[in-house]
């Protein structure tokens, strides 16, 4: 096994030992998780996809992405993925990596003025994932990057439908040196980590619901044995295969060429988008009435898959956003642009 | 839930390569095809093309080059034969044999079936139907009355197939029947697959059926003692149903299942461009969104064929999504045009809206219906 795969592995077991239920319900009712965050930068896992010679430690992407997704596949209540991308754009960047928790955000609704040898950032940041507990905050801001570790405050503290904190800021910040960007923006590297963790938590959630199925008796059998529940479950199968090749898709896109990386990144926001919202529902129907109390796990993936997929961009946007691209192509040239694109 | 993932399909370069080749044949081959042509998908049927396909070495790709193959991999053939679905071309005259019946015979077939019937395929002067369902054996395969029974001239076929596609203009059938008994226990066994010479099988009648659409492409065929030679058995006798259930593999994971309503897409692009909603872009944007995972998983499919693995589960989620996929784009264009189906419209929109409206029923009931496919994919995640 290579040492990616083993990272993997244990990140894997961490997290399943430490987030059990318990630490779950202390974090969805609003506890930051200290020691669980330390035991998983313990391990190294928020550098995780910076490059080698910027401080990062070797991680193939393809096994970063891997930690990526299973930070959905357990719906895991602390910024890990954000993090790991946040320190990513840094490290492209020849900035500094982040000690704590870090996340990236969107600069674009930000003031950026030059001000004596640095610059100065002010303006608001809407719903930034856990604004109250990180340490740095990474701007993105026409090409360039940012790093603050300073100047802030809570505007509005708000958490998504998961009961995960997004707080929008008050930026007052001056800043001395910025980065460039490594060619992605921060709505597509925010994208593609929600991508993932949507195609993460879809196979935890097709998981429980075979299992489900399979147990629960009623007339007699088990619900697995009704073939409208089969066809139901197939369709979520399907919808947990599209979004699994699309989150590959998105983790292609980041890897290769950022000239090319706007229209895959965009498809695939677009159908795990599409994929949580479909597959949420069949779970939840086939989970009766028990999948509907605030007791049973399912309800920490579906709240989640029902937050990642308007974050970073909603459908809206990104729709748009490839509709737009295939109108530019016209009739006469979107099959060409289809298998262009990806 | 690993059963579930698809590879990333593999980069091919000489693929891409060659799919410029193919645009540029298909832009001087097929230019005088009008919108509402394309919009036949594979239905449309011209043996000049599939000749100058063959000509070209597009058919049969895949296979030895003893029976008139090319060698080439399996992501040459799909860059091809998404090509060509994508532009419209009348593909029908090749589509049967090149896709299914040319490799179950190279899999299964006698070396003097392999070296009669497929060089003429890959030469694009073959063309092939599927004899496999009856009036009374639809999903249900495996009820297969029609009945093989071996005498020393050959076997004496009795029965009737139905909905088979082109039969009346068709060189040869691949006919799955009974040819021994089967159990309770085993409703499958008994079967097998059988060669049959549409042009010379005394006792054979092909009687034409109008699809909804106005259009002839079924045929019900009509066997009464017809008489077939003992070399007309294909693999072993008993064994047929093994054998057809590979060669749906190769039936439900392809590109044209997905693409049967792209002709609708372009028209709808261009019925809009210019002055395009934000609904539009939204809409527009999501089915691109779609059909590019889609290719996706299609091309792992191609990907999973080629290294001889067993994708059956895999291309039953492909068919299903495929098919949905394309039933949703007549409703979809309906909500973003004001326009009225007409076959007989000078509007290119109108004329393919028909045609796309009236076909798409059948989608999600050729090859394997819905419901069957997803009893296959249910059973694939563990359940039944
Ligand atoms: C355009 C087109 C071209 C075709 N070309 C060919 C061809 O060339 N050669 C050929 O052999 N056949 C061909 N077919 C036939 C096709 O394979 C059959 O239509 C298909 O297998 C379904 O069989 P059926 O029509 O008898 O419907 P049935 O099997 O009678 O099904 C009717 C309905 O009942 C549902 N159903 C059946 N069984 C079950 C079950 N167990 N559970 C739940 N629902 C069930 C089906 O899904 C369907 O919705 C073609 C069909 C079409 C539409």
């Amino acid at each position: 096994m290579s040492d990616g795969a083993m990272l993997v592995e244990a990140a894997e077991r961490l997290i399943g030992n430490r987030i059990d239920d318990a630490a779950m319900r202390r974090a969805r009712a609003g506890e930051w998780l200290a020691a669980e965050w330390d035991a998983l930068a313990g391990m190294g896992l928020p550098l995780a996809l910076v490059d080698e010679d910027a401080g990062g430690f070797g991680v193939a992407p393809e096994d970063a992405f891997a930690l990526v997704r299973l930070t959905g596949r357990h719906a895991l209540p602390l910024p890990l993925a954000e993090t790991m991308v946040a320190n990513h754009a840094l490290g492209r960047a020849g900035l500094p990596l982040a000690e704590r928790a870090a996340v990236l955000i969107d600069g674009a609704d930000l003031t950026v003025s030059a001000e004596d040898k640095g610059w100065r950032l002010s303006g608001t940041a809407a719903r930034v994932p856990w604004g109250r507990d990180i340490g740095t905050l990474v701007v993105v801001h026409a090409g360039r990057v940012f790093r603050l570790d300073t100047g802030w405050a809570i505007a509005e503290a708000g958490t998504n439908l998961a009961a995960m904190p997004r707080d929008t800021l008050a930026i007052d910040a001056r800043c001395d040196v910025a980065g460039t960007a490594n060619g992605l923006s921060a709505l597509q590297m925010g994208a593609v980590i929600r991508t993932l963790q949507i195609a993460g938590a879809l196979e935890r959630v097709l998981e429980l619901t075979v299992g489900f199925v399979s147990e629960r008796v009623q007339f007699g059998k088990p619900l697995s044995k009704f073939q409208a529940v089969q066809h139901d479950l197939a369709r979520l199968g399907g919808e947990v295969a599209a979004a699994g090749a699309a989150a590959d898709m998105a983790v292609e896109a980041f890897v290769g060429d950022p000239a090319r990386a706007a229209l895959p990144i965009a498809a695939a926001r677009i159908r795990t988008g599409e994929a949580a919202g479909v597959a949420a529902g069949i779970a939840q129907q086939l989970h009766g009435a028990i999948g509907f109390t605030a007791e049973h796990r399912l309800h920490w993936y579906t709240t989640s898959l029902w937050s990642w997929r308007d974050e970073y961009g909603g459908q809206r946007y990104w729709t748009d956003m490839l509709g737009t691209a295939t109108f530019t192509a016209g009739g006469a040239g979107f099959w060409q642009f289809v298998t262009e694109a990806a | 839930m690993d059963m579930i993932r698809f590879a990333n399909p593999p980069v091919h370069d000489g693929a891409e390569a060659l799919r410029h080749e193919v645009r540029a044949f298909l832009a001087e081959q097929i230019k005088g095809r009008t919108p509402l042509d394309r919009s036949e998908s594979w239905n449309g049927f011209d043996r000049d093309f599939s000749r100058a396909m063959g000509a070209r070495g597009w058919l049969g790709m895949t296979w030895p080059k003893r029976y008139g193959g090319h060698e080439r991999s399996a992501f040459e053939r799909y860059v091809v034969v998404e090509e060509t679905l994508a532009a419209g071309a009348p593909v029908f005259a090749h589509w049967i044999a090149d896709r299914q019946s040319g490799p179950t015979l190279l899999k299964f077939g006698t070396e003097e079936q392999r070296e009669t019937v497929l060089p003429g395929i890959a030469a694009g002067v073959t063309t092939f139907c599927i004899g496999m369902s009856e009036p009374d054996s639809g999903s249900d395969l495996a009820a297969t009355r029609t009945r093989a029974i071996r005498t020393n001239e050959g076997w004496r076929i009795t029965g009737t197939k139905i909905w088979t596609t082109y039969a009346h203009r068709s060189d040869y059938m691949i006919l799955f029947c009974r040819s021994g008994d089967s159990s309770p226990a085993d409703r499958q066994a008994g079967t097998s697959q059988f060669l049959i010479d549409m042009k010379a099988t005394p006792g054979m009648t092909v009687r034409p059926i109008i699809n909804l659409a106005g259009q002839h492409h079924f045929n019900e065929v009509h066997f009464e003692d017809a008489l077939v030679p003992l070399g007309a058995l294909i693999g072993t006798e008993g064994q047929g149903w093994a054998q057809v259930m590979g060669e749906l593999a190769f039936e439900r994971s392809g590109p044209e299942r997905f693409l049967s309503s792209i002709q609708l897409i372009v028209e709808l692009i261009r019925a809009l461009e210019g002055s395009e909603s934000d609904a539009a872009r939204a809409a527009i944007g999501r089915l691109t969104a779609h059909l590019i995972v889609l290719r996706r998983l299609s091309r792992s499919v191609a990907a999973m064929l080629e290294a001889g693995e067993n994708p059956s589960l895999h291309a039953a989620i492909v068919k299903d999504l495929g098919a949905t996929f394309e039933q949703s784009v007549p409703e979809i264009a309906r909500t973003l045009v004001d326009a009225e189906p007409d076959l007989a419209s000078t509007s290119a929109f109108c004329a393919v809206l028909a045609n796309i409206v009236l076909n798409a029923p059948s989608w999600s009931l050729r090859g394997g219906t819905r419901e069957i496919l997803r009893g296959i994919i249910a059973r694939g995640l563990g359940l039944r």
